[in-house]
């Protein structure tokens, strides 16, 4: 044909692929996909285009639109080409249509009535096409037009539309659940459906239904572990297989199904154990996929009633997946880890080394996988080292995503499990300096209430204390350049508040430093706020101590700046600083008084001082308040207590069918009535008007409630504090450490932070060295572990830093896990149960198989079906992928990258497929080995024709041209 | 849930785009050009996988692998097992491989309505289909076949692309 390249299309767009390949940069195939654009636009236009080129003109604005063009001229085109009567032509426009549009586009519209007949349609391939679309473009306001035709097709004879029939059903569940509820019994009974791969289907809908309600299919638990079970003796036809396992995507997902099922029903739980073992016991480790059936055992293990003999073998599993070279495996090992350790904290102990290893990969994906685990396992013995690895590496990460996401664990890390105050400050300040901007500024204030409040009222000199190391740390970081806005904020206030309360530092010094953030940080309003303020603070403080007060020269210019100031707050604070300049010492202990910040204050939020005034003026007449939730004259029960919060959902639009009048109106009543309403309907906050009605007394409970709220809301520090965690002599012993820690405290920070960073350098560079420093990064990190010595060494690392007893501390550690463990053992069933070599128990399972039906179908199947293409894929395919598995290392190493000249696989994926990637994409390459080549006899040579005619056209795809099999030319 | 499937040569070029839940076309081009940043700068010899939430939700990840010039990339949530993932892509590629005797980049430029149609077959709004690559294989060349025959039938006569030029 005249009209077509290669690869039948025609020369054109051979031509535009070339050029793009060729673009030099972004702009460049920015203005051709731009020129492209203006010929389609025009053409496409042209009056009776041929339908052919009309389809190429449509793929066109396909591939325009991939290159993240706007090709929305054409949309309409595409649209009509799916009324077309040609299946070619038709099948082009779907895909297109499934390409450019979303569900709530406006042209969808004018697909539907197309849809709906080609669901009718008697060629199965069409309706296969047209369900494609379904599942895709259908939207709430359509699904009832297309439903009736799909519940229909799931009753079609082909299996391939029933499968696509349940998947376009659960397409409609997820989009919009109302319309399709009464169609969710469908999806039970397709899992008796005579094919397999309906059946398999049919699990993706139910898995997520069971995920929103477990109970209500509990019932099923037996039919799926009788499933599981008929597909891991390879009941399936063969051709379910795959890589040697019986239909492992079915496998997974009926475990995945009965982790939801089984956990926490040790009834239901029980019922799977015996299948799950047999399948761990055959799964084979060797493959990927086989893996991948593994790991989901082990989920699913972790998941359910917790089985000591299921246990023992996921716990083999991890340590084979752990052991492993593959970083896949190894990444699946830590998070299966990380699900385990929740039932059996000791399996820890057992990798400790595996996982420092993690710890330490340059794979950032393990790396953090592993530090979620220790995020699981952080208790108050490993805490110290475990914040001072994640600050370590938070330092080093650029996504500011991850980086929030890592900060805001040690946060949530230091605030529960803090050995002692000394060390949460100084862990904050780590924090803040290196991603201050990224945390919760609610942390911010958390740390300044702690830093006030101390940790209890009954200590104040350990309160004092802290204070002053808190200010000595930070006139010592305060020097450094560039600390982020929030920091910034706790600093100035900390050492405006407590600067000068220990009379270690003078007034003047402090005022110093404050004045120099004020300029390092000039553009930054807030810091310039927080600072004037302090210097207030300051200032009054020496005033009411009798001392004359000095003000520095920048100082001065600062206040002058501010009085100047385009920003009223700054203004405001910088007048007030000069009023109280003038102010003697009497006057200046009244307005500021000293540690103010932990004087609570009532904020009566019911306004009732209001009370008289309101009272007032109804009795002049006036109309009594009402609430904005009964104004509108709906009064939804539910979201009441929630009201304020979720104020923005409930001005959205309402879907939901107006309630019937009720017979009181509550507004526009009397105010008898109106409290009468307000008994049916509890109010969210005290009303005025129903306040006036009750009696005066139950005013004052009102607003005491409401300052109870607010405390609630301004939950902080303190209450996390005292948190019960695994170790209980951490809270009795870091109250007493404190005035020790005082002394230490300059040395602390530097100690730990040098320590740490040099265990990280040294076990980088040095391989020997490695096993100790890690041993005792292990024995810090998993405290009591086996052996004893390696827990007196972390002991004695710790102990300048803190003072605890570690040996004592971690004793009382391991006594808690094995208590925990014995406590989890004692609920084990009969171990029967999971004596997995008596084949009677599982055939007389089988004899009551409500499933017996499916089963005998299912051996038909097998009799019937043509296995001749799976058996000749199977001949075909092992050679190649036998090597598929290996790691890339072993291939490339073995590979013969220098030998070859560098000649550039034609982007060949079956060398790809063989294992040998080119990973770089440059440089030399390897040819594909001499087995494949064998292997692949006749395709060579139709791969050879390819290469000859991709030359012959010039056609470059990606810059470079790439010479298929060059060796074989030569 | 699948949430997309892209494939997309070792500069960033994409080759296959397929998003199961609607992405407006500049998102795409954004979520593309962020993961091939990302991949970009993964080592060789290091896991397949890849969080993602920054780009794609909360307890999104990634799946990829290296086909000669090519990234394959699945994109997914919990509900999916990544190994399977991994696995799911080559039954992908056996596929490809099947369908055009040796495939190449270029196959699947020129051809990507075709490769669409068997990426069908194997997920569906986001949901795992078939798993079988013979059974996939079979079904794009039945699909083929009928079309080729619809063409044949109403083939429409069409001025030269070579003489239009």
């Amino acid at each position: 044909m005249g009209s077509q390249g290669g690869f039948g299309q025609s020369k054109e767009f051979l031509d535009l692929i070339k050029s793009i390949g060729e673009a030099r940069s972004k702009a460049e195939e920015d203005r051709i996909v731009l020129h492209e654009i203006e010929t389609l636009k025009r053409r496409i236009t042209e009056p009776d285009i041929p339908k052919r080129k009309m389809k190429e003109y449509i793929i066109r604005l396909v591939y325009v639109e991939m290159l993240g063009h706007d090709a929305s001229f054409g949309y309409i085109h595409a649209v009509k080409m799916t009324h077309d009567d040609n299946i070619h032509l038709k099948r082009t426009g779907y895909l297109a249509v499934t390409l450019f549009l979303n569900e709530d586009h406006d042209l969808i519209i004018l697909i539907v009535n197309t849809i709906q007949k080609d669901l009718k349609s008697d060629n199965y391939l069409v309706v296969c096409a047209a369900l494609n679309v379904v599942c895709k473009l259908i939207n709430e306001e359509t699904i009832p037009a297309v439903l009736p035709q799909v519940v229909e097709l799931l009753g079609h004879q082909k299996e391939a539309v029933r499968k696509k029939a349940v998947m376009a059903l659960h397409r409609f569940y997820q989009r919009a659940p109302s319309s399709v509820n009464h169609l969710i019994s469908n999806f039970r009974k397709k899992l008796c459906d005579n094919d397999p791969g309906v059946m398999g289907a049919t699990l993706c809908p139910l898995y997520d239904l069971i995920t929103i309600d477990v109970n209500a299919y509990k019932d099923l638990v037996a039919s799926f572990a009788s499933i599981l079970k008929q597909v891991a003796e390879r009941r399936l036809p063969k051709s379910y297989d795959y890589h040697q396992m019986p239909a492992p995507f079915i496998q997974i997902k009926l475990l995945k199904i009965l982790a939801l099922l089984g956990s926490g029903d040790k009834k239901a739980s029980e019922q799977m154990y015996t299948i799950i073992g047999d399948i761990m016991r055959k799964c084979d480790s060797t493959s990927n996929i086989g893996n991948a059936v593994l790991y989901e055992c082990i989920c699913c293990i972790s998941s359910i009633h917790p089985n000591p003999k299921l246990l023992e073998s996921a716990a083999d599993a991890i340590a084979k997946f752990l052991k492993s070279d593959s970083h896949n495996l190894k990444y699946l090992g830590i998070d299966a880890l990380g699900r385990l350790i929740k039932l059996s904290p000791e399996i820890a102990e057992q990798h400790q080394l595996a996982v420092i290893d993690c710890l330490e990969d340059p794979d950032d994906t393990l790396k953090r996988k592993t530090f979620e685990l220790l995020y699981k396992m952080t208790k108050s013995s490993n805490v110290e080292v475990i914040v001072d690895r994640m600050i370590d590496y938070m330092i080093n990460i650029n996504d500011s995503h991850y980086k929030t996401e890592i900060a805001s664990r040690c946060v949530e890390l230091a605030e529960q499990f803090a050995p002692s105050n000394q060390w949460f400050i100084q862990t904050m300040n780590r924090v803040f300096e290196h991603a201050g901007d990224l945390v919760n500024p609610k942390v911010a204030h958390n740390l300044m209430r702690l830093i006030a409040e101390g940790f209890g009222e009954e200590d104040d000199t350990a309160d004092s204390q802290l204070r002053s190391s808190a200010v000595e740390s930070y006139l010592r970081i305060v020097v450094e350049p560039k600390l982020p806005s929030t920091f910034l904020q706790v600093i100035c206030w900390v050492l405006g508040e407590y600067g000068t309360a220990d009379g270690k530092y003078s007034a003047s010094y402090i005022t110093g430093k404050l004045c120099d953030v004020a300029e390092a940080y000039s553009t930054d309003d807030t810091v310039k706020a927080y600072a004037i303020s302090a210097l207030m603070k300051i200032y009054s403080f020496e005033i009411a101590a009798g001392r004359k007060v000095d003000v520095l020269p920048e100082c001065q210019s600062f206040i002058e700046e501010l009085l100047a100031s385009h920003s009223t707050d700054l203004q405001q604070r910088a007048y007030e600083l000069q009023a109280i300049l003038g102010l003697d010492a009497n006057v200046a202990t009244n307005i500021m008084p000293m540690d103010a910040s932990c004087e609570d204050i009532e904020i009566d939020r019911s306004l009732s001082f209001l009370n008289s005034y309101v009272q007032q003026s109804i009795e002049k007449g006036a109309q009594p308040y009402i609430p904005e939730g009964e104004r509108s004259g709906m009064t939804d029960v539910s979201s009441f207590r929630s009201q304020e919060l979720h104020e923005v959902s409930s001005h959205a639009l309402r879907f939901e069918a107006y309630e019937l009048p009720k017979p009181v109106m509550p507004s526009r009543v009397s105010p008898i009535e109106q409290s009468s309403s307000n008994e049916l309907v509890p109010a969210p906050e005290p009303s005025y008007h129903a306040e006036m009605h009750q009696v005066a007394s139950s005013v004052p409970s009102v607003s005491d409630t409401g300052s109870l709220e607010l405390k609630l809301k301004l939950d902080g520090v303190q209450r996390k504090w005292g948190r019960p965690t695994y170790s209980s002599a951490a809270p009795s012993t870091s109250n007493a450490d404190i005035p020790k820690i005082q002394n230490g405290a300059p040395q602390l920070d530097a100690v730990s932070s040098s320590s740490s960073k040099a265990v990280s350098y040294d076990s980088r560079r040095q391989q020997v060295e490695i096993s100790a420093e890690k041993q005792k990064l292990a024995a810090s990190l998993f405290g009591g572990t086996s052996k004893s010595h390696k827990r007196q060494s972390s002991g004695s690392q710790k102990v300048p830093k803190t003072n605890i007893p570690a040996a004592e501390k971690s004793h009382v550690a391991k006594n808690a896990t094995s208590d925990t463990a014995v406590l989890e053992r004692t609920p084990q069933p009969p171990p029967d149960l999971l004596d997995l070599d008596e084949s009677t128990v599982s055939s007389s399972a089988q004899s009551l198989d409500p499933f017996k039906q499916l089963e005998g179908l299912l051996d038909l199947n097998q009799d019937t079906s043509t296995l001749t293409t799976s058996d000749a894929s199977a001949s075909g395919a092992p050679d190649v992928m036998s090597l598929y598995g290996e790691t890339t290392l072993n291939v490339q190493s073995g590979g013969v990258p220098n030998l070859l000249p560098a000649g550039r696989d034609e982007a060949n994926l079956l060398s790809g497929l063989a294992g040998t990637p080119n990973r770089d994409g440059h440089g030399e390459n390897t040819v594909t080995n001499p087995t494949q080549q064998l292997n692949k006899g006749p395709n060579a040579k139709e791969s050879l024709e390819k290469d000859a005619l991709v030359r012959q056209l010039g056609v470059t795809p990606t810059g470079q041209n790439p010479n298929l099999f060059r060796d074989l030319l030569g | 849930m699948i949430k997309a499937v892209i494939v997309m040569n070792d500069q960033g070029k994409p080759r296959l785009v397929k998003f199961y839940s609607f992405q407006a076309v500049e998102k795409q081009h954004e979520l593309i050009r962020s993961i091939y940043g990302v991949l970009c700068s993964r080592a060789n010899n290091v896991s397949n996988f890849i969080k993602v939430d920054s780009l794609f939700g909360p307890d999104a990840r990634l799946v990829y692998k290296t086909f000669a010039t090519l990234y394959f990339i699945f994109v997914f949530d919990s509900s999916e097992n990544e190994l399977a993932m991994l696995d799911l892509m080559q039954v992908f590629v056996e596929t490809l491989d099947k369908c055009f005797h040796n495939v190449c980049e270029l196959d699947i430029i020129f051809n990507f309505n075709k490769v669409h149609s068997i990426l069908d077959e194997i997920i569906l709004g986001g949901q795992v289909l078939e798993t079988n690559s013979s059974e996939v294989a079979k079904a794009a060349e039945e699909i083929s076949k009928m079309e080729k025959h619809a063409n044949s039938v109403t083939l429409v006569p069409s001025i030269s692309g070579w003489s239009n030029r």
